[in-house]
């Protein structure tokens, strides 16, 4: 009884808990410098972590299930590529970022049967497309950034806009939240998502299709990078052959943030907004404070470490 | 070893789980240590070897009063706990298995092999067990890994071996192995604590027995002055009138039948059939390719010589998925490793199966999915807090329950039940059959796996008996008895 007791403890725990950070953290950058919270600089924060947060989405599915997608970052970049490549060769900018997120989605497609059919461990499965992804990015753009993408406005808006004050690419994260929550809380899928990561045995036995969900899942993680490449183009009105690298670990990180578990089954998408929020909090405020790049990767690295022993505090 | 633990306390929180437990263990003794699921056996025993530390009471331990402050220093001091759930590492040779953590090295740091090979030789020997120690762990029978363990503790120079549902996964043969072994250490003066829910071999084995019931001790006698009905009576706490509920099958149109089914290496030629309201028990030793023939039938091995017929037509079922849709529900032997997902609520795991009846338009009725799963609980009597109570929290006869309210919540038409009982105490045994009975009143066909004769014996309508993948005989509930289905499932004589 005690038991059932602390895990309804733990479970408000793990809902809050990275609440609490994000609120800790917040307060503490703006007592350092108050002009943190200025509106201006919110929004601003808000644009930059939509990238991140798209991503860490789509990780967080596939985290749940006891998997990983280190190929996130070069989907980016494939599919960022690939769109600015239509644009240029006249294609209409809107057509152009939704074939080109179907593009994303076929090559997350690509690592869930290499998973799946292939029986390959996630890790290597994505690692390997992590590099082909890049090397097809490579050969494509020739190494040079693609540019001259038109002045269509729609597809400036997409990156750089406002709507109602508020930045584009932050109302194509929060829309792409709720839309993914209810999918996650409220769905058969996403019953089997954490059904998956439980117990694959068990969720297979009960008649679901545990290859099938998975190949979804790693194409729904393909389709939000190229969603998040397509904010990254627009906002640099440009295709970059690099962008997009070490954005996995981002994303990685603001799903551990969140407090969702690395062996599947236990997690909240909530958790990875917060998550995403806290990263991108700590971006905004290092460099507010005047924080060296160089020593704001050591910041958060440590960050991800206290996160992650407090939770294992809690866990125990 | 003399161990006596008086008036033992112990709450988790507010839940009080033992309330005034006594038990003592003597010398040379093998004491039996029953109880329901829940009853608080093993909390006693993990209070006694330093998992859990006791509220209130005493343990003297050779007239020295005694508190052991974690499992290792219980060991050092001569009291081994062999779970029930092995601790083994199956990569690991079975000589590393046996020196983990207590590796003899040599002077210049190294292992010292020699020194381990001469050391588990002579304690096989003494154990009679001929187990290759170079062979990996994991490629032992569940049995041999039971000796393995056993071997360890004798190693470690225990005086009192707690044994959890020893013979859980045993074959009748390497049950008999391991009493030869608990004799010869009762010789050598060692005590055994003996839980188990299988009276049969309480009665074999067992010097004396304590029975406990809700957290407190309820009798404690020799064996030879109690009797199977009296442990019973007490430990339930009211009369069970019968192990088993009187059946009166009434079975219908045949509707599973399997011909010629064939899988390379598990099992050939495969034949039978099942009738709806007919329960049909599935017997033969470890190995004899019953698991192995329901998993075929359920979909999870891929493809498969012969033919399945469902209803009278045939299918190729490729998948569980498929088998599902066409109404067949498989209750795994392994509840917690493949038929729960133990982080999961009740009500998920209930809801799991059948979770696109309750969402209809795409979204979860979570209202409809809610009264579902409730109304399974009351009529499964599940044990629990609420819905949302976690699987893993309920004690193994409820977590059984569950799975099968699971796939009652279908509607199957074939229910596979592969060791339906196992782990699971007597109060809810009986329930479960009775269940049984329920859904074959409904019309459901039942495919009952089993190595417990008795429960094969009293509940099925009709017996098919396995031996090494093939199918040696059919046996009708009146001509059944345990030597004629011994004799087909060891292919020797019925004198054997």
């Amino acid at each position: 009884m005690s038991k059932m007791k602390t895990n309804h403890v733990g479970d408000v725990m793990q809902k809050l808990g990275p609440l609490l950070g994000l609120m800790v953290l917040v307060i503490t950058v703006s007592i350092l410098n108050p002009s943190f919270l200025e509106p201006l600089n919110l929004l601003n924060l808000l644009r930059q972590v939509a990238i991140n947060a798209l991503i860490a989405y789509g990780m967080t599915f596939v985290i749940l299930t006891g998997g990983i997608d280190l190929s996130v970052g070069s989907i980016l970049a494939l599919s960022s590529a690939l769109m600015a490549g239509m644009m240029v060769s006249g294609i209409d900018p809107i057509l152009a970022i939704l074939i080109g997120s179907l593009l994303g989605a076929l090559m997350g497609m690509v690592n869930g049967l290499l998973i799946t059919k292939g029986k390959m461990a996630p890790f290597i499965a994505t690692l390997a497309t992590m590099t082909m992804f890049r090397g097809l990015t490579l050969v494509y753009t020739d190494g040079n950034p693609i540019t001259g993408l038109g002045e269509s406005y729609a597809f400036q808006l997409f990156g750089r806009g406002y709507f109602l004050g508020i930045p584009v690419p932050a109302i194509t994260m929060l829309l792409s939240f709720g839309v993914l929550w209810v999918i996650l809380h409220k769905t058969p899928f996403g019953r089997k998502t954490y059904a998956i990561g439980g117990n694959e045995k068990a969720a297979l036995i009960s008649g679901i299709k545990v290859s099938r969900i998975k190949v979804m899942i790693y194409s729904l993680a393909g389709l939000l990078s190229a969603l998040a490449g397509a904010i990254l183009t627009s906002r640099l009105n440009s295709a970059q052959p690099t962008a997009g690298i070490s954005y996995e670990l981002d994303a990685i990180a603001a799903v551990v943030l969140g407090g969702t578990s690395l062996s599947g089954g236990r997690g909240l998408i909530i958790g990875t907004l917060i998550g995403a929020l806290i990263i991108g909090t700590l971006n905004n405020g290092l460099n507010l404070l005047g924080v060296s790049s160089f020593f704001q990767m050591v910041v958060k690295g440590v960050v991800i470490i206290i996160a992650v022993l407090i939770d294992r505090k809690k866990a125990a | 070893m003399q161990i006596s633990m008086t008036n033992i306390h112990k709450a988790f929180g507010s839940h009080k789980v033992l309330e005034g437990v006594n038990i003592e263990i003597q010398n040379g003794e093998v004491h039996a240590l029953m109880g329901e699921n829940g009853a608080g056996k093993s909390t006693l025993m993990n209070i006694l070897t330093g998992l859990h530390k006791k509220d209130s009471g005493t343990i003297i331990v050779d007239g020295k009063e005694t508190v052991f402050d974690n499992p290792k220093q219980a060991e050092n001091n001569g009291v081994a706990f062999i779970h029930q759930e092995l601790n083994i590492w199956p990569d690991l040779t079975v000589l590393e298995n046996l020196f983990i953590n207590k590796e003899p090295v040599t002077r210049f740091g190294l292992l010292n092999t020699r020194k381990m090979k001469a050391v588990a030789n002579e304690q096989f020997k003494k154990l009679a067990i001929s187990i290759p120690l170079h062979q990996e762990a994991g490629k032992c029978s569940v049995g041999q890994q039971q000796m393995i363990e056993i071997a360890k503790a004798l190693m470690t120079d225990a005086k009192v071996i707690i044994m959890d549902e020893p013979t859980a996964a045993l074959t009748e043969r390497e049950i008999q192995t391991l009493f030869k072994v608990i004799q010869s250490l009762k010789e050598h003066g060692v005590s055994i604590v003996y839980i188990s829910h299988r009276m049969e071999e309480i009665f074999t084995i067992c010097d004396s027995i304590t029975v406990m019931r809700d957290g407190k001790t309820v009798d404690t006698k020799p064996i030879p002055d109690t009797s199977f009905d009296e442990v019973v009576r007490k430990m339930v706490g009211r009369e069970l009138t019968d192990r088993f509920p009187e059946r009166s099958p009434n079975p219908g149109d045949t509707m599973l039948e399997v011909k010629g089914l064939s899988r390379k290496g598990a099992f050939e030629d495969v034949s039978f059939s099942v009738r709806s309201g007919e329960i049909v028990g599935v017997s033969g030793l470890m190995g004899a390719g019953r698991t192995e023939i329901m998993r075929t039938i359920f979909g999870l091995d891929g493809r498969y010589g012969g033919e399945i017929h469902l209803n009278g037509k045939q299918v190729t079922i490729k998948s569980p998925h498929q088998a599902v849709s066409l109404g067949l529900g498989f209750i795994t032997e392994d509840r917690k490793e493949e038929g729960l997902v133990l982080d999961f609520s009740l009500k998920d795991n209930i809801a799991l199966p059948s979770l696109y009846s309750f969402a209809p338009k795409g979204l979860i009725n979570e209202k409809s999915e809610q009264d579902f799963v409730e109304l399974l609980i009351k009529r499964l009597t599940i044990k629990t807090e609420s819905a949302r109570t976690s699987a893993k929290n309920l004690s193994g006869g409820n977590q059984q329950k569950v799975v099968i309210a699971k796939w009652i919540g279908i509607g199957p038409k074939v229910l596979i039940l592969d060791e339906p009982t196992r782990g699971v105490d007597v109060g809810a045994k009986r329930e479960i059959y009775q269940l049984m009975n329920e859904l074959t009143e409904r019309g459901v066909a039942i495919i009952m796996v089993s190595s417990e004769l008795p429960e094969v014996l009293g509940m099925s309508d009709r017996i098919l008996v396995f031996r090494e993948g093939k199918l040696t005989g059919e046996v009708s509930k009146e001509e059944a008895t345990q030597e004629k289905i011994m004799t087909l499932a060891t292919g020797g004589h019925e004198d054997e």
